[in-house]
């Protein structure tokens, strides 16, 4: 089956397991609903029924509180019925395997799974596993499979960026840190190239980058002063200590010291660089507090953005 | 069967602000329902001289036959630039037919507020109502087969135009 398994058979998105061969007009309606979706936040009832008699299941194998409450939020918003899953304390402990986990909530009548997994490709295999079982009409939402991919994620920085830049066609993108570790990173990566945009860089260690990272289309830098030269938009992903293996760097001061941004780094991107970060932020490791506090950073308003970028994936793959 | 005469969208649109131009006042609130009825709403609004902001609705997200055909890809922003608590509203869509984009219309307009009131004005109201909905102001009543419909379009002066849609019956 070479059919992308997340686009039915119209090539309308049914899930969202990666940004990786998602075509642009997806991409973009996306990005378009969830305009619409920002304004639904401004109103005095901030609720619309799209999804009245729906239920979500936030399967979260793994921990994350802004990821798992911003989708919380955003199907509570569309109306549906949320059910929090907190997978470590509970059947798999016991021994249940992961698709009996799924066909269980299955026989719940469940209508979505938002799902979080430390292994790369759980996502897909829910995915793959309700089409044969036959339970097509429950659609999968990646919230971030190991160090694979975390679309929503990907998904909200295009909008934000789209949102401080309104055009993605003469931009620079820079990517810094933890590139190896950070599902983040490639879903941006992915997102950045499809939609246009001329220069991606990213720039960290070679211990923290992965090999062969050109053949994404990116330019590498190792010295970040150079790498941070005119760009539009910094993006700074956290230095994940929990997904490290073996000594990959010498000390998180030292790691500061030549990749945590200050703000006189800073002043090597442009005048109106936008500073970016999924959280969460490690102050003093890769991102210096009065940056984090300053002017240019945006990452507050990446939160507030995501909840409008889910409410869009989840209505859109809800309708197809 | 005689093929109808399309009418004349501008014409509609005079006699239509001729109906309303009576019963409003500076308090009055006008709100197009996305795209035909935003393009109604303000030539409405400029007419009639309106001071209040005029509002706009894209009623994707009120559908109810979201659970047949997803959500429409081209959903826009709704603004409704004033509170429209006790307001008196006059909401303007460009055909008038089953009645569930007035319903819509209306389940959304209530997600902002309690209105004080709300009448519909329509530049063509076709019948086919499966819903107990009227409209206030009629431009034009019309008969058309259920296979086809009226869309509006605007051109680049700004003028207003109907085009009658044969829909190919369903094989």
């Amino acid at each position: 089956m070479a059919r992308n398994p997340q686009l039915n058979a119209n090539g309308e998105l049914t899930h969202l397991l990666s940004i990786e061969g998602l075509p642009r007009p997806v991409i973009e309606n996306i990005l378009q609903t969830a305009d619409a979706f920002a304004s639904v936040g401004d109103r005095e009832v901030k609720k619309v029924p799209l999804l009245r008699g729906k239920s979500v299941f936030n399967l979260f194998f793994e921990n994350s509180t802004r990821t798992r409450t911003t989708f919380e939020i955003a199907a509570k918003r569309l109306s549906a019925d949320v059910i929090n899953l907190n997978i470590n304390a509970s059947s798999t402990a016991k021994g249940e395997s992961l698709l009996d986990t799924v066909d269980n909530l299955a026989a719940m009548q469940a209508d979505m799974f938002v799902v979080r997994h430390a292994s790369s490709g759980a996502p897909y295999l829910i995915a793959q596993h309700l089409d044969r079982t036959g339970a097509k009409h429950i659609h999968v939402v990646n919230a971030g499979d190991g160090r694979h991919a975390h679309p929503t994620q990907g998904l909200l920085d295009m909008y934000t960026i789209r949102h401080y830049k309104k055009d993605f066609s003469n931009l620079t993108v820079a990517i810094v840190g933890d590139i190896l570790h950070s599902r983040v990173a490639r879903s941006d990566i992915h997102a950045l190239t499809t939609l246009g945009v001329p220069e991606v860089r990213v720039i960290g260690p070679r211990t923290l980058l992965p090999s062969h990272v050109e053949g994404m289309g990116v330019r590498v830098f190792h010295d970040m002063a150079e790498g941070l030269r005119d760009a539009d938009v910094v993006i700074m992903l956290r230095l994940q200590n929990e997904r490290m293996r073996g000594a990959l760097l010498p000390s998180a001061h030292e790691f500061f010291k030549s990749y945590g941004l200050t703000q006189e780094k800073l002043s090597r991107a442009k005048a109106d660089a936008i500073v970016m970060h999924p959280g969460p932020m490690n102050r003093g490791v890769e991102i210096d507090s009065a940056v984090a506090d300053g002017g240019q950073a945006v990452i507050l308003p990446q939160v507030t953005f995501g909840i409008a970028v889910r409410m869009a994936v989840m209505s859109i793959v809800a309708g197809n | 069967m005689t093929p109808i005469e399309v009418p004349d969208a501008e014409e509609l649109l005079a006699r239509l602000i001729d109906a309303i131009r009576p019963s409003v006042n500076q308090a009055t609130v006008i709100i197009g329902v996305h795209t035909g009825g935003a393009w109604i709403a303000e030539r409405l609004h400029a007419a009639l001289g309106l001071a209040t902001p005029l509002g706009f609705l894209d009623i994707s997200f009120y559908r109810d036959d979201f659970g047949r055909v997803g959500l429409n890809p081209q959903v826009k922003k709704s603004t409704i630039p004033i509170d429209i608590e006790d307001a008196s509203i006059i909401l303007v869509d460009d055909v008038l037919y089953t009645g569930r984009t007035v319903r819509a219309a209306m389940n959304e307009l209530f997600d902002y507020g309690r209105p004080g009131r709300i009448d519909l004005a329509v530049l063509a109201d076709r019948g086919g109502r499966e819903l107990p909905i009227a409209a206030r102001y009629v431009g034009a009543t019309v008969s058309l087969a259920d296979h086809q419909s009226l869309n509006l379009a605007r051109d680049d002066a700004g003028a207003l135009r109907f085009n009658l849609v044969e829909k190919p019956v369903a094989a």
